[in-house]
């Protein structure tokens, strides 16, 4: 009971980063039909911003997450203007490439700038382990679970109430029709962008905090699983996003703990393609009807 | 009938072909091709299985497969194995056969439950069933495990590359022009449409898939058998996207395109060689700037077409006279 409840903590922790990278993958993919590769990157850098913030500057966690939210929110802006838009109405395979361009270049530049080797996080905060009832929790697994609890419901709460948030449903039903009605279509898509790249550069700084070590590559494996997230939650749903990442920690901790580690991967996405095959569209996708 | 009436091109063709093979062989034998050159040669040789046989799946099909990578794998480690074993020419060509039959089983497991997933969906589950594929043979003794299997004995020689380029390319070209390639063609076009006039949608879909994978599964016996080391790290997504890459610069449904990308990355890759780190920084912005300036690619979906040549000529001669 005790192993199972640990196992629970753990996927838990590691479930609501893939569900703040997720709900990057989701929004975008919502507004512009595009999985958007260089999501996994932005995670990256905002990771490395942490570990330069703190380690140079000598921010707080606080200011270092904050800080790392506005630049990966500004780099997501930049990416978005500069390689996604001109090809907003080019056919959508073109503009993957572009995205996996765009991953490549990050990846490789970061290594280029900075060495490829792996470094450590700087422990911004002691870590302290809670015993309650047998289980061990560590404060910065909790600090993990409130942080991205706090910001999922932020940003349910912009999506769902402010007028951006309307703007941005509006485009992902319908692009024309909401610029019939005068919404700025490229303000929504950037900020669509500012609002998931900055979900990414919060987790790239809880991910440094929790395993300590990072490098150029880290966002590639996580990226693609984040992705799979999203796609078992219903890509464009934000609360699916959420579901699926924790869904997706908590199968990986579970395989691990009962000796299969060598094949987490392949367990996540077998279930992928099984909940593909049961629900076509994810566990919150919209069914859409064909129609002729 | 069809073959009469087309022979003046598919001459054409064949002169094309064996004139290829002569003036690499005499390059080969006068120097000017190194040994540097021969490998990108035959690099280039199996991008181009691969990105044709991805090309038909994406381009032809229309159904988004990511997970060629893991139906190469097959057949490398097919090839691997089996001539780690007993290194004879003989082996070598039963195992691409071998390959292949298990590449198309494998495809079959894959694309009978998923080809029924459209657009973005499908792309994800074929990436993850490759993924699946590679995580399983890194975790088999047969395989030796994540370390991959070295020394395996060099029998694909670019001879062999190119002569397999060419078989299949004809496979699938014909495959295209083929009945069930025009099904194919009108299930890419609009699905219930097809539906609607007769066309068994799913087994053509799959057909489609089928043959794509083996392909993949022969370039995959090139490869293993040309390197003489793989790994179950080369076949990862990486991988998968590097093919699509290809597909997508040439032009998605343009065989010509793949072709003319495969070289073209392959040289580009070549020369990067000295650049080191700064390589694939370079390779990346070349990319994204292609893509922005071209997005249908080089070729779009256009074809080299004697034909079209020598139709072009006869009408300029009809003009004059």
């Amino acid at each position: 009971m005790t192993t199972l409840f640990q196992q629970l903590i753990n996927g838990l922790s590691l479930g609501s980063i893939y569900a703040l990278l997720a709900l990057g993958y989701t929004m975008v993919y919502g507004i512009i039909k595009l999985i958007n590769f260089a999501h996994g990157d932005i995670y990256m850098l905002g990771a490395f911003w942490g570990y330069y913030t703190i380690n140079y500057w000598h921010f707080n966690f606080i200011f270092a997450l904050l800080s790392a939210m506005v630049v990966c929110a500004a780099s997501g802006v930049i990416i978005e203007y500069f390689a996604y838009r001109p090809l907003r109405h080019a056919p959508r395979i073109t503009a993957l490439i572009t995205a996996i361009g765009v991953s490549y270049f990050l990846e490789n530049g970061m290594s280029y700038l900075y060495g490829a080797d792996t470094r450590d996080f700087p422990q911004v905060i002691k870590q302290v382990n809670y015993n309650l009832w047998g289980v061990r929790v560590s404060n910065i697994q909790i600090l993990i679970l409130v942080t991205a609890c706090l910001l999922m419901i932020l940003l349910q709460l912009i999506i769902k109430k402010t007028k951006m948030g309307r703007a941005m449903r509006a485009v992902s039903v319908d692009p024309d029709a909401a610029e019939l009605v005068g919404i700025n279509i490229n303000q929504t898509i950037s900020f669509t962008f500012a609002l998931g790249s900055s979900m990414a550069g919060a987790a790239g700084v809880l991910i440094g905090l929790y395993y300590n070590s990072i490098d150029p590559l880290m966002g590639m494996t996580p990226g693609i699983k984040a992705f799979v997230a999203a796609v078992v939650g219903g890509i464009g749903s934000v609360p699916g996003a959420s579901l699926g990442g924790f869904l997706i920690g908590l199968l990986e901790t579970a395989v691990q703990s009962i000796g299969l580690s060598a094949y987490k991967d392949a367990a996540v996405y077998l279930v992928l393609i099984i909940i593909l095959l049961v629900l076509p569209s994810g566990i919150f996708g919209k069914n859409v009807k064909e129609k002729v | 009938m069809i073959l009469k009436a087309n022979w003046k091109y598919n001459l054409c063709w064949l002169i094309l072909m064996v004139a290829g093979f002569y003036l690499m062989n005499t390059l080969i034998l006068v120097g000017i091709i190194n040994s540097f050159l021969e490998n990108m040669m035959v690099t280039i040789g199996i991008n181009i299985i691969l990105a044709v046989g991805l090309n038909l799946v994406i381009g032809f099909a229309g159904q988004f497969s990511l997970g060629h990578a893991g139906f190469m794998a097959v057949g490398a480690y097919a090839t691997a194995i089996m001539i780690s074993k007993t290194p004879t020419a003989g082996t070598f060509y039963i195992s691409i056969i071998v390959g292949v039959i298990v590449a198309i089983i494998a495809a079959l497991v894959v694309g009978i439950p998923t080809l029924r997933l459209r657009g973005d969906y499908l792309a994800i589950a074929t990436m993850g069933a490759a993924e699946i594929i590679r995580i399983i043979i890194n975790n088999l003794k047969i395989t030796n495990g994540p370390s991959g299997m070295f020394n395996i004995p060099q029998f694909a020689t670019w001879p062999v590359v190119y002569i397999m380029v060419c078989v299949t390319t004809i496979i699938i070209v014909n495959f295209i022009h083929s009945r069930g390639g025009r099904a194919a063609l009108a299930v890419r076009e609009d699905e219930i449409a097809a539906e609607s006039m007769g066309i068994n949608v799913f087994k053509w879909k799959l057909a489609a898939f089928v043959l794509g994978a083996a392909t993949a599964a022969v370039a995959g016996s090139m490869q293993a058998s040309y390197l003489q080391t793989i790994a179950p790290s080369n076949f990862n997504i990486m991988e998968s996207i590097a093919i699509l890459i290809i597909v997508v610069l040439g032009g998605v449904g343009s065989i010509t395109g793949s072709f003319v990308a495969a070289g073209i990355l392959g040289v580009v890759d070549a020369a990067l060689q000295n650049f080191g780190a700064l390589r694939m920084v370079i390779y990346a912005l070349v990319l994204i700037l292609i893509m922005i300036f071209k997005p249908s690619g080089i070729m779009g979906a256009t074809e080299l077409s004697f034909k079209r040549l020598f139709n072009r000529k006869n009408k300029k001669v009809g003009a004059k006279s």
